[in-house]
């Protein structure tokens, strides 16, 4: 374990989000965290429009959003915070995504293995009820998140 | 802009690729563009740090790649007049072969069958060796056939 592993798990994803390029050019924020389970959110830009006639969000959005709130789920999953890489990721598009709403995505990683976890994760704008996209992805773990510094420096 | 096919229309036309792009603002913020090439329509995203999901590494957002995939598919169908409207993503199904790294991405789509109102779209992409894929998926979109736009 490092100093990292012994902050309090929202303070660790928090830190750990806070690091992501992609993520903070969206501007992709965590709301809620427990063990295996984190609530995010992307507010909406203009830059954010896939659909140059309805004004719908894009899809990709959702795909990043779904993809970092999974991979986030299954790497707060286990007791010491790990490192994942997407092996897959399924998303079905329920209903498009009107333009001027933030996005949130609630993923829960519901198994973890020794090497795979695999999540669920649905996507809505207004009412979590009615979601804009579901999905199922799985993850494989890579080792540790926060890694000790290495002796070589 | 109500008629995004026929501006399209005209930028192929022309081969304006930008042009068609440019309509999209989310595939203008990730870099996306595109050309004919070899007889394929062959798209890229062009490396940007804003694109970066793995610091460390440096590797692409695993995100990033399934919009650049999405959207290719999107403009490849839009481009070959297979649908009157843009098409509709139904499902993306995305698997990650190995990481993306902080360069250029590349990707080729391929309608694997057209329906009346769907075509299910596979798309590869690939860095700089078109051997070694990155990610593929198989999507399904939701087509707008012209009869359709009549009725409405």
């Amino acid at each position: 374990m490092t100093e990292l592993d012994k902050l309090p798990r929202d303070e660790q994803i928090r830190l750990f989000f806070s690091r992501l390029p992609h993520g903070n050019a969206l501007g992709v924020e965590v709301l809620e965290v427990d063990k295996g389970m984190l609530l995010m959110r992307v507010p909406f830009q203009d830059f954010m429009v896939g659909n140059p006639v309805t004004g719908f969000i894009h899809g990709g959005v959702i795909t990043t959003l779904i993809d970092q709130t999974s991979g986030g789920a299954a790497s707060f999953a286990s007791d010491v915070a790990q490192q994942v890489a997407t092996l897959d990721l399924r998303i079905d598009h329920l209903s498009a995504a009107e333009s001027g709403h933030a996005v949130y995505a609630r993923a829960e990683c519901f198994k973890v293995t020794r090497y795979i976890c695999f999540v669920r994760c649905s996507a809505f704008t207004v009412d979590e009820q009615r979601p804009v996209a579901t999905s199922v992805s799985s993850f494989m773990k890579v080792g540790p998140l926060f890694r000790r510094r290495s002796k070589q420096g | 802009m109500k008629d995004i096919v026929a501006i399209i229309r005209q930028a192929r036309a022309d081969g304006d690729y930008a042009r068609a792009m440019n309509l999209f603002p989310y595939a203008r913020f990730l870099g996306i563009d595109f050309r004919e090439e070899g007889g394929e329509l062959l798209f890229r995203l062009a490396y940007n740090e804003r694109n970066i999901g793995n610091p460390v590494m440096p590797a692409l957002h695993g995100g990033a790649i399934g919009a650049f995939m999405e959207h290719a598919a999107i403009m490849h169908l839009l481009w070959n007049m297979e649908s009157a409207m843009q098409p509709k993503v139904i499902d993306f199904s995305i698997d990650y072969l190995r990481p993306g790294l902080a360069e250029d991405t590349f990707a080729v789509c391929r309608v694997v069958r057209q329906g009346q109102r769907v075509a299910n779209v596979s798309v590869e992409t690939w860095q700089s060796n078109r051997e070694k894929i990155v990610a593929t998926a198989r999507a399904h979109f939701l087509l707008t056939r012209q009869e359709d736009l009549v009725e409405q």
